[in-house]
């Protein structure tokens, strides 16, 4: 079943007088559960294309659905609930409030979310425990380790139970051990039906997905299903 | 978001730079601050000029023999003394406005008791002089009218003067010296507490008219029955320049001077008197009201100017809260609730201080504080509404940004 539909979805940015075409034509669609790796040179349009997806910028042409829903015209308010509600975001630079403990950092989209007080605190508890750092809840972003800190930012992602996991390069700034680590746990969050999207240049992380998108020039230029992949989980 | 959670947000964020936060409210804690001691002080010192004017005696006029100006130079008043005990009773008689119009002389003498003395003023009053200048009795009574009338060894004693000479205590039927000659005390005043100016109503001893004018007064350069002062009491404050009006008219007739002559009399309104002098204290609440606004102004811009290093400083935590779900309205209240939160502390320190002082100014002038409570609400409005104005364009700055240029930003 079909989650995610991209249709014909040009970017285009005006940078003085040319245009940079980010994205020039991109279709594809994405199932529930899938987990896609996304790949490509450097300037190639990956994050430009999880930008779109991630409902964080509209495109210039194209239509994105979301869930059978066109997203392309929403008013940034809209935009701002589907971000909310359906999708969670996990940054190559974590992005963690540096002031604010793990369990209020992953409990930050609740708030926005309408959420109340002390289900809010119960709520982020679970993501915490889902990436097991319940013991770390205290703690603030500057006491706990790298690899600590991109989980506390994917308990963020995952605390509103989004349909749909977006990373961009989430094991740039770690080391390769502890970006083992985190794409395990992205695998397990798959195995649990979530769909999972990393943007990545390592061959070894793509390794996890079972379909791979591959970016040049802000065109797909190959999209690769790996059967060998499906006994993995 | 609930308004609990974006205040604690802001005070998160404010709490990140104390000393920058402390800083930046001190414009709004001055200009409060000013604002609240103008008012407190000035209401403060408005009462104390009601007080004054009520002990002087309500809706009071003074006539004083002599002109203000006499070929070309000024005579002292009251040093021709053309007004009679019969001015006094025309007045009274032929403006129906008239409360009470006493006619007085006054001197000065020692006062022995035992051995200890003292010196004081001497009224010579009739029985309206208690009336017009307000005096009540303490202890005693009043002056019987056959003591007036015979000019009998009586007086009433002002509160200094029964602490200077007795201490506490009844001074009714006691013997006092004035100029060698016995008198006996009948009652004693009330003390009108704080004088007006330097000089201390209470010290005084009052004496029957006719008595002072034979024994202590010696004015045997005048007939015997002129006087000095003669003060007016006036039924109702509005019709105090009338009555002014009518009193010249009455006195020009009696001692007939014409159109063209000086008057031989000035006539004083002192509640007029004492309310110029109020107006002095005007001039000190508008140099703090000036200090207030610009204190408000700069200290607004000083919150917008902060605000804005702050939205600065933390567009990536807006691009990230962008990111997580905050809408455009959640950024903006988040900055403006700061800002407000900002002021809002400004102005309740500004209070405090500001209440702190004026209770010591108070104290030390011998006002009484004035709390005016609806001012202090005003002042926390108004603070609130300097966090809301200087806050708008750097919280609308904050809303407006591009998440993703912002989660990009450094
Ligand atoms: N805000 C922007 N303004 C102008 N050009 C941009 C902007 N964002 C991206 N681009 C350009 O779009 C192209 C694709 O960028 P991006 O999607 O970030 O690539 P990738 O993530 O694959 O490295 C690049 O050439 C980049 O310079
Ligand atoms: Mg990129």
């Amino acid at each position: 079943m079909a989650f995610l539909r991209c249709h014909d979805v040009h970017k285009e940015y005006i940078v003085g007088t040319e245009t940079v075409r980010a994205l020039d034509g991109v279709s594809v669609t994405i199932d529930r559960g899938e987990f896609v790796s996304v790949m490509g040179p450097s300037g190639s349009g990956k994050s430009t294309f999880m930008n779109l997806i991630g409902c964080l910028d509209r495109p210039s042409s194209g239509t994105i659905e979301l869930d059978g829903e066109s997203v392309s015209d929403l008013t940034s308010e809209a935009l701002a609930g589907v971000r909310n509600q359906k999708i969670g975001f996990v940054f190559q630079q974590f992005n963690l409030l540096g002031r604010t403990t793990a369990l209020d950092n992953v409990a930050l989209p609740l708030l926005y979310g309408g959420v109340e007080g002390s289900e809010r605190a119960r709520r982020a508890g679970e993501a915490l425990a889902r990436v097991g750092l319940d013991d770390r809840a205290q703690h603030l972003p500057s006491q706990l380790s790298g690899g600590q800190q991109q989980r506390v930012a994917i308990a963020r992602a995952l605390v509103n139970s989004p349909d749909m996991l977006l990373a961009d390069e989430p094991t740039g700034a770690l080391d390769t051990a502890t970006g083992t680590e985190i794409m395990n746990l992205f695998q397990a969050l798959n195995g649990a039906g979530l769909t999972v999207i990393v943007v990545t240049h390592e061959a070894e992380v793509a390794d996890y997905a079972r379909r791979i998108l591959r970016f040049r020039d802000g065109i797909i230029t190959a999209d690769t299903m790996d059967e060998v992949q499906d006994v993995a989980v | 978001m609930s308004l609990f959670e974006l205040v604690r947000v802001a005070f998160d964020a404010l709490r990140v730079n104390m000393l920058r936060s402390f800083l930046t409210m001190l414009g709004i804690v001055i200009g409060v601050g000013a604002v609240i001691a103008m008012v407190t002080v000035g209401a403060g010192a408005h009462a104390e000029v009601d007080r004054q004017i009520q002990s002087l005696g309500s809706n009071l006029l003074s006539i004083r023999s002599g002109s203000r100006w006499f070929g070309g130079a000024r005579t002292a008043a009251g040093s021709t003394q053309s007004l009679t005990v019969e001015d006094a009773r025309a007045l009274k008689a032929e403006i129906p406005e008239i409360l009470a119009a006493a006619p007085t002389n006054r001197g000065s003498a020692q006062v022995v008791v035992g051995n200890l003395n003292w010196s004081t003023t001497i009224y010579g009053i009739d029985a309206d002089y208690l009336v017009a200048r307000n005096w009540v009795l303490s202890q005693g009574r009043e002056f019987e009218p056959s003591e007036y009338r015979n000019g009998a060894k009586v007086a009433l004693l002002g509160s200094t003067v029964v602490n200077e000479l007795f201490g506490a205590g009844n001074v009714v039927g006691q013997q006092i010296r004035v100029k060698n000659v016995p008198f006996t005390v009948v009652g004693a005043l009330k003390g009108k507490g704080q004088s007006v100016g330097p000089w201390d109503q209470d010290d005084t001893i009052m004496v029957p008219f006719k008595t002072a004018q034979g024994r202590l007064l010696g004015k045997s350069k005048h007939r015997s029955d002129s006087v000095r002062d003669i003060y007016v009491s006036v039924r109702d404050p509005r019709a105090m320049d009338f009555v002014q009006e009518e009193i010249a008219e009455v006195l020009r007739q009696r001692h007939r001077i014409g159109p063209n002559q000086q008057d031989t009399f000035s006539i004083r309104n002192m509640t007029e008197m004492v309310e110029a002098r109020a107006e002095a204290n005007q001039i000190f609440n508008m140099l703090l009201a000036a200090v207030a606004s610009v204190s408000l102004v700069v200290g607004g811009i000083g919150i917008m100017n902060i605000m804005l290093v702050s939205v600065t400083e933390r567009t990536r935590e807006i691009g990230l809260r962008m990111a997580v779900g905050a809408k455009e309205r959640d950024i903006m209240l988040q900055f403006l609730v700061e800002a407000v939160t900002l002021c809002l502390l400004g102005g309740l320190i500004g209070i405090v201080v500001a209440l702190t002082v004026t209770v010591g100014v108070a104290e030390i002038a011998g006002w009484p504080v004035l709390v005016e409570w609806p001012i202090i609400f005003i002042a926390v409005a108004f603070s609130a509404a300097i966090g809301i104005f200087f806050g708008f364009y750097p919280a609308r700055k904050a809303a407006a940004k591009d998440p993703i240029e912002a989660l990009r930003s450094e």
